[in-house]
């Protein structure tokens, strides 16, 4: 199989380049800006094997991709799941309740377990971050992070990029604000890595005791005054409060939350006028995002989903697929 | 093995207790200084002329290293710990009460003892718990432990959190002249923290801890023992705020002392990766704490280097970095760390160095030691200011390999170890060494 040409539609030159550099995707740091760009594109192509009558290439036929789901987790197992079938690799799932770490082993005497059977590729999920690295350190196997803790989410971040560029064509020098729990996201994480590299303006809201510590280093802008982030911005992105990692009272009352926080169809109209409304997902209506917004006209929060399964497929194609074995002896 | 009568000829004396550095005799009588002074006359004693490159110090005394025995065996036992002390130019260490079962009671102290004898190896003085289980609330029976060897209280690895035990241990400490140490950390600001809040741990995904959390707790601690009269010390101290509390504290003349461990002086929160190596409590802090640390070194304000030797099995360390136990090991390396990063980069000279890993830790502790003025144990530090140290967690005589110093390459080295004119440690890297005898 050759590999996938960017679909057509948009202009920009062909990338050079036909995989990874990383062996792994662990961060959104892992990946340069003509990186992405070839991911995207790629991404488009592998949209349109979702629309064919038999959705199925097979372009990871005989790959063994396990995925290692060791915290709770519907949407990003599911459109892994997906995203693999779809290329026809061979799969298995592992789910934190199943494993043998309820029986007390720890994660790096699984990983050798799981290593003695030679997979291709470990789509890890879990709680704590780091933890993929830690598995990346021992596994010959490929890792790709499915989301660590509070560290990063590289898959989510490249297809909230992958939508944005669907509707804007580009995202260098848009205006992104990034509201809600900053503190405990690592969408966040992933998505100011990779908005950043490809150049776009990045604002950060939220309240001050959800802020991320030493914000001034990442290179974003960081307010706590709502209407500034959203002012003129070209996407609106949602992060969820994650009440689940919140030890301590960070903010009141999630009535007072909404109040200043809550993105509503009247502070929508600061932004400008095709501004899209992203979130990453599970949603809290009422708290982050007014439910008239999060399914009026001007949210993409499906497409997101939808999207999710294209950019899975290029990353497990870009890393594991079959022109990846052309190079190796 | 060295001759007993002896006359030991050094190119280079430093003991800042005496106002002595230069070229020096010493005569050790029955494992004694017996006399100090240029040219000697040997009185039928055994000369032994060490090499010009070498540097005779009083013994060296970590005041803050965890043992693990009785309890945590896999991870440190006395033994191995106080071979990993001479190994590392120690000649006593002051071992903190956490193990199993917390050292709390004189019976446990009393065993800590009798191993530490059968060792026969550095020095071990046991640091008893200031309240009954570590947990901050019964005052432990301090007597009966100062009578078993107990030269300090403390709840390391815990704070003393609640304000009033504090008060009422260091009142009931000045009564037998003997400092409480306190891990200061205000728990409910540390959180579930793992690492230094700042840039690193945001970019990472970790849980921060302030550098609030220790200094909201030091401050409080100059302010009891002004109350109480007591002497507080700071263990391992990370935050510049804490030294500046520290600072006004010894202004006022309040009974309080510090330290501050190597990988607080030398590493920052920017070289946080994943590597448990690099999870302390306190954690890595920010540049600006590193150079204040620097600075307290310089000026005095500081009153002594300690490990905080931390010993953890390999297995624990290799789990995820949240659920990783906090620690690192020290005995071994911080020697040539801060001869490397301390004298020849020009923060101190050799005096002060002595004076901040014997002089002081002796005073503070009440302990024998940190001079070499006549009557005084031989116990002697040797250095090889020049000599160069590669560090090697592979070989390592303490049974714990989580330093962050791994593969380092650093100038200055141990050359040999002295513990009542007796050899214990000689390093056969270093040339000339060898005029000690064999380590016995």
């Amino acid at each position: 199989m050759s590999a996938p040409s960017p679909a057509g539609g948009t202009e920009r030159d062909a990338p050079p380049l036909s995989r990874l550099r990383s062996k792994h995707l662990l961060s959104a740091a892992d990946l340069n800006a003509e990186e992405i760009v070839l991911l995207l594109d790629t991404a488009e192509a592998m949209q349109e094997i979702g629309t064919r009558r038999i959705k199925k290439v097979p372009a990871l036929r005989g790959k063994t991709v396990v995925n290692l789901f060791l915290e709770p987790s519907t949407r990003t197992r599911t459109s892994f799941e997906i995203a693999e079938k779809r290329l026809s690799a061979d799969t298995l799932n592992i789910a934190g309740s199943a494993s043998s770490l309820v029986k007390g082993e720890t994660l790096a005497d699984m990983a050798r377990t799981l290593e003695a059977m030679a997979p291709d590729l470990l789509v890890v999920r879990h709680a704590y971050s780091g933890a993929c690295d830690l598995l990346a350190r021992i596994c010959d196997a490929r890792v790709v992070n499915a989301g660590d803790g509070m560290h990063e989410h590289p898959t989510q971040a490249l297809l909230d990029a992958f939508t944005i560029r669907a509707h804007k064509g580009s995202i260098a020098g848009l205006k992104v604000a990034i509201v809600g729990d900053l503190l405990h996201s690592r969408v966040l994480r992933s998505n100011i890595l990779l908005l950043r590299a490809l150049g776009a303006d990045v604002w950060l809201c939220g309240p001050s005791t959800l802020m991320l510590p030493g914000s001034d280093r990442f290179g974003v802008h960081a307010t706590t005054a709502i209407d500034e982030a959203v002012a003129d911005a070209d996407v609106v992105m949602l992060l969820r409060v994650q009440f689940e990692r919140m030890h301590g009272g960070f903010f009141p009352s999630v009535r007072e939350y909404f109040e200043m926080f809550g993105i509503t169809a009247e502070r929508l109209r600061r932004a400008r006028p095709d501004a899209i409304v992203m979130h990453p997902g599970p949603m809290n209506r009422g708290v982050e995002i007014a439910s008239d917004v999060a399914d009026g006209p001007d949210s993409v929060i499906l497409e997101q989903v939808a999207n999710g399964v294209a950019i899975r497929m290029a990353v497990l194609y870009l890393l594991a697929g079959v022109e990846a074995d052309e190079v190796e002896p | 093995m060295i001759p007993d009568p002896c006359v030991l000829k050094a190119a280079r004396l430093v003991d800042p207790g005496q106002g002595v550095d230069g070229e020096c005799d010493l005569r050790i009588v029955d494992g004694r200084i017996a006399a100090v002074g240029r040219d000697l006359p040997l009185e039928g004693a055994t000369p032994i002329a060490l090499p010009r490159d070498l540097v005779v110090c009083p013994g060296f005394i970590d005041m803050h290293v965890h043992l693990r025995e009785p309890g945590q065996e896999h991870k440190e036992t006395i033994a191995s710990g106080a071979a990993s002390a001479v190994a590392g130019g120690f000649a006593a260490v002051a071992c903190m009460p956490n193990t199993t079962p917390v050292n709390d009671h004189a019976g446990v102290t009393e065993e800590i003892v009798r191993k530490a004898a059968a060792a026969g190896l550095a020095r071990v003085y046991p640091i008893g718990a200031a309240t009954v289980g570590s947990e901050g609330q019964r005052l432990t029976e301090i007597r009966e432990l100062r009578a078993a060897g107990c030269v300090a209280v403390s709840d390391d690895g815990h704070p003393i959190a609640d304000a009033l035990v504090m008060r009422r241990a260091l009142e009931y400490v000045s009564m037998f002249d003997m400092p409480v140490i306190n891990h200061c950390e205000d728990p409910s600001l540390k959180g579930d923290g793992v690492v230094h809040e700042g840039y690193r741990a945001a970019a990472l995904g970790l849980r921060g801890i302030p550098g609030a959390a220790e200094v909201v707790m030091v401050e409080r601690d100059v302010t009891l023992s002004e109350l109480a009269g007591g002497a507080v010390h700071v263990a391992h101290m990370s935050a510049r705020g804490s030294l500046r509390a520290v600072r006004s504290g010894k202004e006022r003349d309040i009974a309080v002392t510090c330290e501050v461990t190597p990988h607080h002086f030398i590493l920052t929160d920017d070289e946080l990766e994943y590597d448990t190596n690099f999870k302390m409590n306190p954690p890595l802090r920010a540049g600006e704490d590193r150079t204040a640390m620097l600075e307290g070194l310089a000026d005095g304000s500081i009153d002594a280097i300690a490990t905080d030797h931390a010993p953890h099995h390999a297995d624990e360390k290799a789990l995820e970095f949240d659920r990783a136990p906090f620690g690192v090991i020290g005995l071994e390396t911080a020697v040539p760390l801060a001869l490397d990063r301390l004298v020849h980069r020009g923060v101190v000279a050799l005096p002060r160095l002595v004076e901040l890993l014997a002089r002081n830790p002796a005073r503070i502790l009440r302990v024998e030691g940190g001079t070499l003025a006549p009557g005084s144990v031989a116990d002697l530090t040797i250095l090889a200011p020049d000599a160069a140290t590669e560090v090697a967690a592979s070989r390592f005589r303490s049974k714990g390999r989580n330093t962050p110093f791994d593969g380092w390459r650093l100038r200055g080295a141990v050359a040999a170890t002295v513990i009542a004119g007796r050899p214990v440690y000689v390093n056969e890297a270093v040339a000339g060494a060898e005029v000690l005898g064999a380590a016995s």
